[in-house]
């Protein structure tokens, strides 16, 4: 089945919270090899102004990707997760993602386009806490044409 | 850490290039803190049954690696504002590792706002992996 364009412009319920924890962070950035101590030191963070431990720059997309689960995995969408390849990602960060912060996000397909037998698939999720916002995720997918496609 | 300064920063400064290891081990921890389990990955056979030519870095692994970078030059991770690229080649991970060279330019520097824009350059076996990976960074 090819991707469901009609999808285009729709917006999907929040979803969450997801809960931030000093050790999510500090795994994260290890895994991306950021010794900043704003991610490992909570007195280092709280001098710099942050209540607790803050996230990499990237860290956002963890919890980006736990709210496009609601739309990449829903049967109508089209989309064949296994032919599906990241093409763009981009974060606008209103505040840094900190330990202790709940997270909800609001996910929005931004615009589906054909090019070449493939699907580009632009979504926008924003993520809040306490309903002040946090990080703005943006990220183009390419869904592979296929045979079937 | 100490932070950048905006009037001691200008179009054309550089950091880098570093070099950063990316072994299986890295990925598989990259996996776990990501929650990106997708076995091309992890799995050498998975990875070229679907026609790769080995196992292949997270996008936003390396992504994530040319932020830890761009955080350090800037001197704290929260200066990072605003981060985006496009991942153009995949970084290809053998058994014995691999490795990607992280290099950075300012492209422009507002000195009102105290922001400067730079664009990273990250390769691996000398082709380019991402493309208009563009950080702004708040400086003091």
């Amino acid at each position: 089945m090819p991707v469901n364009a009609d999808f285009q412009g729709r917006s999907f319920p929040p979803s969450g919270p997801y809960a931030v924890s000093a050790a999510d962070i500090a795994a994260f950035a290890d895994a991306v090899g950021s010794d900043d101590p704003l991610h490992h030191d909570a007195e280092v963070a709280r001098a710099a102004g942050h209540a607790d431990v803050i996230a990499p720059p990237t860290f956002a997309v963890t919890l980006a990707q736990r709210c496009d689960a609601a739309y990449v995995q829903d049967p109508d969408s089209g989309i064949d997760y296994s032919r599906v390849v990241h093409g763009e990602q981009k974060f606008v960060h209103h505040r840094p993602i900190t330990a202790g912060d709940e997270v909800l996000g609001e996910l929005t397909v931004d615009s589906i386009r054909s090019a070449g037998g493939h699907s580009m698939i632009t979504t926008r999720t924003e993520l809040t806490v306490d309903g002040q916002p946090v990080c703005t995720s943006s990220s183009t997918i390419v869904v592979r044409g296929g045979e079937d496609a | 850490m100490s932070t950048r300064i905006a009037a001691e920063t200008q179009a054309g400064d550089t950091f880098g290039p570093q070099r950063v290891p990316v072994t299986r081990e890295t990925l598989v921890a990259y996996a776990d803190a990501s929650g990106d389990q997708n076995p091309i990955h992890q799995d050498e056979d998975f990875a070229k049954g679907v026609g790769l030519p080995d196992v292949i870095a997270h996008g936003m692994w390396t992504m994530g690696a040319a932020g830890s970078a761009v955080s350090a030059w800037a001197g704290g991770a929260d200066r990072v504002v605003e981060f985006g690229t496009r991942f153009t080649k995949p970084v290809v991970v053998p058994a014995d590792g691999a490795e990607v060279e992280i290099a950075g330019t300012v492209k422009s520097v507002d000195p009102e706002a105290r922001r400067a824009v730079v664009e990273v350059t990250v390769t691996a076996g000398g082709d380019k992996v991402l493309g208009r990976c563009l950080a702004t960074v708040q400086l003091d």
